[in-house]
């Protein structure tokens, strides 16, 4: 992908990024809206909607409890959404080298939202003394630093994450040695695994939480031999 | 209690000042960090209510209820709305400032519980669950997105316009409205049709991957659901994103060094 081409995929991984914790928290940062959007800046939303909705079944488990600290997906899926999107044909390992993009790019963002949470907290300390006089500039000052310093984070992140995937998918693309079915098979397999243990995690102490999720299974299992 | 509010009229809202509130409550983690947390962004979403203190942006109780608002204060981000609220009209009410000092510490814990529970641990999951179900049962990308951002953010607004509403409707009183049956009991609810749900969309999402092959579907289900359980039983110190990572660059080597 040219610079032209990745501008605009940055910018929408900052916006994505944004998301996430400093504004709107409307969701839109999540992988399975987030990389689908990302997979239709390519030209091919239906692509992004797989790999969203394989983040999505990883992502959970993640719960943003208060300070704690957790991936940041809206940036990590709209590079996974873009790269996979990209591979037009779907070639076998496109896809496992897309989602482990997404995820050491969730893990990057998620350290650069850290850095930037320092960065809040520094500038707060340096405006200490317009903020005990009562100033109003002070505080809107810091919303605005700390809501530019995050778009900046996620478009930094985002572009800095697809050079490098960018340049290592055809790489990895062209040495594969395992069919594409058998590929997506593993990956299913893993992602799918991950979110049933995540329910288990948040539900388990829902009520008859057991016996729900084994007759949703009993439907789900229904569905798939009707369909 | 010291409280002289008894001595003014009630100090309502124009709607043009609430609605600011309301907008900026989107962005109040915007300054968030490891120090005072939520506590720039509760002083910048309460700032237009400040406005109609005695002198306005000049006077000097105005001044002083934004020093208080600025400092420390954490909780759930749509939750704190009900802080915004509530804070707002005791500073109108000209409640002593001890008060208002002691309801701050008083007020975030529960309104971090009571979110989390809510929004990150049931609502959140619950619309991941239906958008995956969408997609397992083969609709547009389109589709998918719109019935998880409809359906998450329907619930997710008309919260942020509750917490404010009530937060300021009742002021220091509104710990009863945090015994609401819907914030007791909704996370229970919600997580019985999760849980449900989970069951059925996630089979569905797996095969929609896959694509075609009900046997090859229903192997690798039956290894996810084996694989769940051992995660569920022992990963409780693991967490599954980083063990997926871990397993699939794994794979990635193994596909490309074979």
């Amino acid at each position: 992908m040219s610079v032209v081409d990745l501008l605009p995929i940055a910018l929408l991984g900052a916006v994505l990024g944004m998301d996430v914790v400093t504004f709107p928290q409307a969701m839109i940062s999540r992988p399975i809206v987030a990389a689908t959007v990302a997979g239709a800046f390519i030209g091919n939303a239906p692509a992004g909607l797989i790999i969203g909705a394989l983040l999505e079944l990883l992502a959970l488990e993640m719960l943003p409890f208060g300070a704690s600290r957790y991936p940041e997906w809206g940036s990590a899926s709209v590079v996974g959404g873009a790269l996979y999107a990209s591979e037009f044909g779907e070639p076998a390992g496109a896809l496992t080298l897309s989602i482990v993009a997404a995820l050491a790019t969730a893990v990057l963002s998620g350290r650069s939202m850290v850095w930037l949470r320092r960065m809040n907290a520094s500038r707060a300390t340096r405006q200490r003394v317009y903020l005990e006089r009562g100033s109003s500039s002070a505080v809107t000052s810091l919303q605005l630093f700390g809501l530019t310093g995050d778009l900046v984070r996620g478009f930094v992140v985002t572009l800095l994450a697809m050079v490098a995937f960018g340049s290592l998918l055809p790489l990895v693309v062209s040495e594969w040695g395992i069919d594409a079915r058998s590929s997506r098979g593993v990956i299913v397999a893993t992602c799918a695994a991950v979110s049933a243990g995540a329910i288990w995690k948040i539900f388990h102490s829902v009520p008859r939480a057991r016996l729900l999720f084994i007759s949703g299974l009993g439907i789900g299992a229904l569905m798939l031999v009707m369909g | 209690m010291t409280q002289d509010s008894s001595a003014q009229p009630r100090v309502e809202l124009p709607f043009g000042t609430w609605m600011s509130m309301y907008l900026r409550l989107f962005a109040i983690q915007g300054a968030w960090n490891y120090e005072t947390m939520l506590g720039n962004g509760i002083a910048f979403c309460a700032e237009p209510a400040l406005r109609l203190l005695p002198g306005g942006m000049k006077g000097d109780r105005y001044k002083r209820a934004m020093v208080r608002q600025a400092r420390y204060f954490n909780a759930h981000p749509y939750f704190a709305g009900v802080a915004v609220g509530a804070l707002a009209r005791a500073e109108l009410d000209n409640v002593s400032p001890q008060l208002i000092e002691r309801f701050r510490t008083a007020l975030g814990g529960p309104l971090g519980s009571v979110g989390d529970r809510l929004v990150w641990a049931s609502w959140l999951p619950l619309c991941s669950l239906l958008a995956l179900g969408a997609f397992g049962l083969g609709a547009r990308p389109v589709s998918v997105i719109l019935i998880f951002l409809v359906t998450y953010n329907l619930g997710h607004f008309a919260l942020r316009a509750w917490s404010l509403k009530v937060g300021f409707d009742r002021g220091l009183r509104v710990a009863d409205a945090l015994a609401h049956p819907v914030l007791r009991r909704g996370p229970q609810y919600v997580g019985s049709v999760a849980a449900l749900l989970a069951g059925i969309a996630i089979p569905l999402a797996a095969r929609e991957v896959i694509g075609g092959g009900r046997f090859l579907a229903a192997a690798i289900i039956l290894m996810a659901i084996a694989g769940g359980l051992l995660l569920a039983r022992f990963g409780e110190r693991v967490e599954g994103w980083r063990l997926s990572l871990a397993v699939l660059t794994l794979f990635v080597l193994f596909a490309v060094i074979r």
